[in-house]
């Protein structure tokens, strides 16, 4: 039995980066009214496929390791509905949905979490 | 981590009472007169800015992607010349010089700083939330 080796599966990873796509939104309505800001958001589908691939072996003490997530290259910027005089790409609607959605997946993560380690507490207590 | 979004909210409160401070101050302005053209009133407006390199780490910021005020600029608006004699504020050709002050824009100002402001306040409720439910993980 495997119960205890990764016990939390993707979940762990999927938290940290349900929190840093609220982050990104976060700094968006932050930014509403800042001139020639880019509103930011994070593609979950390329961070995935960023994680997934099995992580290239350090045959050399010089080599990088490369297991951690690479989100950088997932941030992409928001195209708006409409354009503003000051070059701000913020539209506080959008955001507020966005944040909205965010916070859901995050709860649902948390859910995903929860179950597990109720499930194993009650397979270690045996009940 | 969810205290970052504190942050970031934080930093964009900060930003929006500074607005609606030069706001006040404009307003509490608009009727001041002075002698000269040069110290005449004018509005203050600030410049706001994102935080996104090491040289807002450095200067103590503890999280990129919020805001800062970079500046407060005046208004280049002209200002109001008014013949005026009887005021004791007159220069020896009797004009005043009023503020640039425009009260209209100065309350659109207001209500656009404090609606930014209560859009990151639901912010910081929302990550408050959260947080607490992941602290309750534990309980599951």
């Amino acid at each position: 039995m495997k119960l205890l080796e990764n016990p939390f599966g993707i979940h762990e990873k999927a938290l940290a980066v349900r929190n840093q796509r609220m982050e990104l939104i976060s700094a968006n309505i932050a930014n509403a009214d800042t001139p020639l800001f880019r509103a930011k958001d994070l593609d979950f589908k390329k961070v995935l496929s960023n994680t997934n691939p099995s992580p290239m072996a350090a045959t050399n003490t010089r080599h990088f390791e490369t297991g951690e997530l690479e989100n950088m290259s997932a941030i992409v910027y928001r195209t708006p509905y409409n354009s503003s005089v000051d070059g701000n790409t913020v539209e506080i609607n959008v955001e507020q949905a966005k944040y909205g959605e965010a916070a859901t997946q995050y709860q649902a993560t948390l859910q995903f979490l929860e179950s597990r380690i109720s499930g194993i507490r009650k397979s270690l207590r045996g009940e | 981590m969810l205290k970052n979004i504190f942050e970031i909210a934080g930093t964009a409160l900060t930003a929006q009472t500074i607005r609606m401070n030069t706001t006040a101050s404009n307003l509490a302005n608009a009727g001041s007169v002075s002698p000269t053209e040069e110290e005449a009133f004018r509005a203050k407006r600030p410049v706001f800015r994102a935080l996104v390199d090491q040289s807002d780490l450095n200067a103590g910021f503890n999280t990129l992607g919020g805001v800062k005020v970079k500046e407060v600029i005046d208004s280049t608006e002209p200002v109001r010349k008014v013949h005026d004699p009887g005021n004791p504020e007159a220069g020896e050709d009797g004009f005043v010089y009023l503020s640039n002050v425009n009260e209209v824009t100065e309350m659109v100002e207001m209500v656009a700083a404090s609606r930014s402001f209560q859009n990151n306040v639901e912010v910081v409720t929302t990550a408050r939330q959260l947080m607490m439910r992941t602290l309750e993980i534990t309980k599951a």
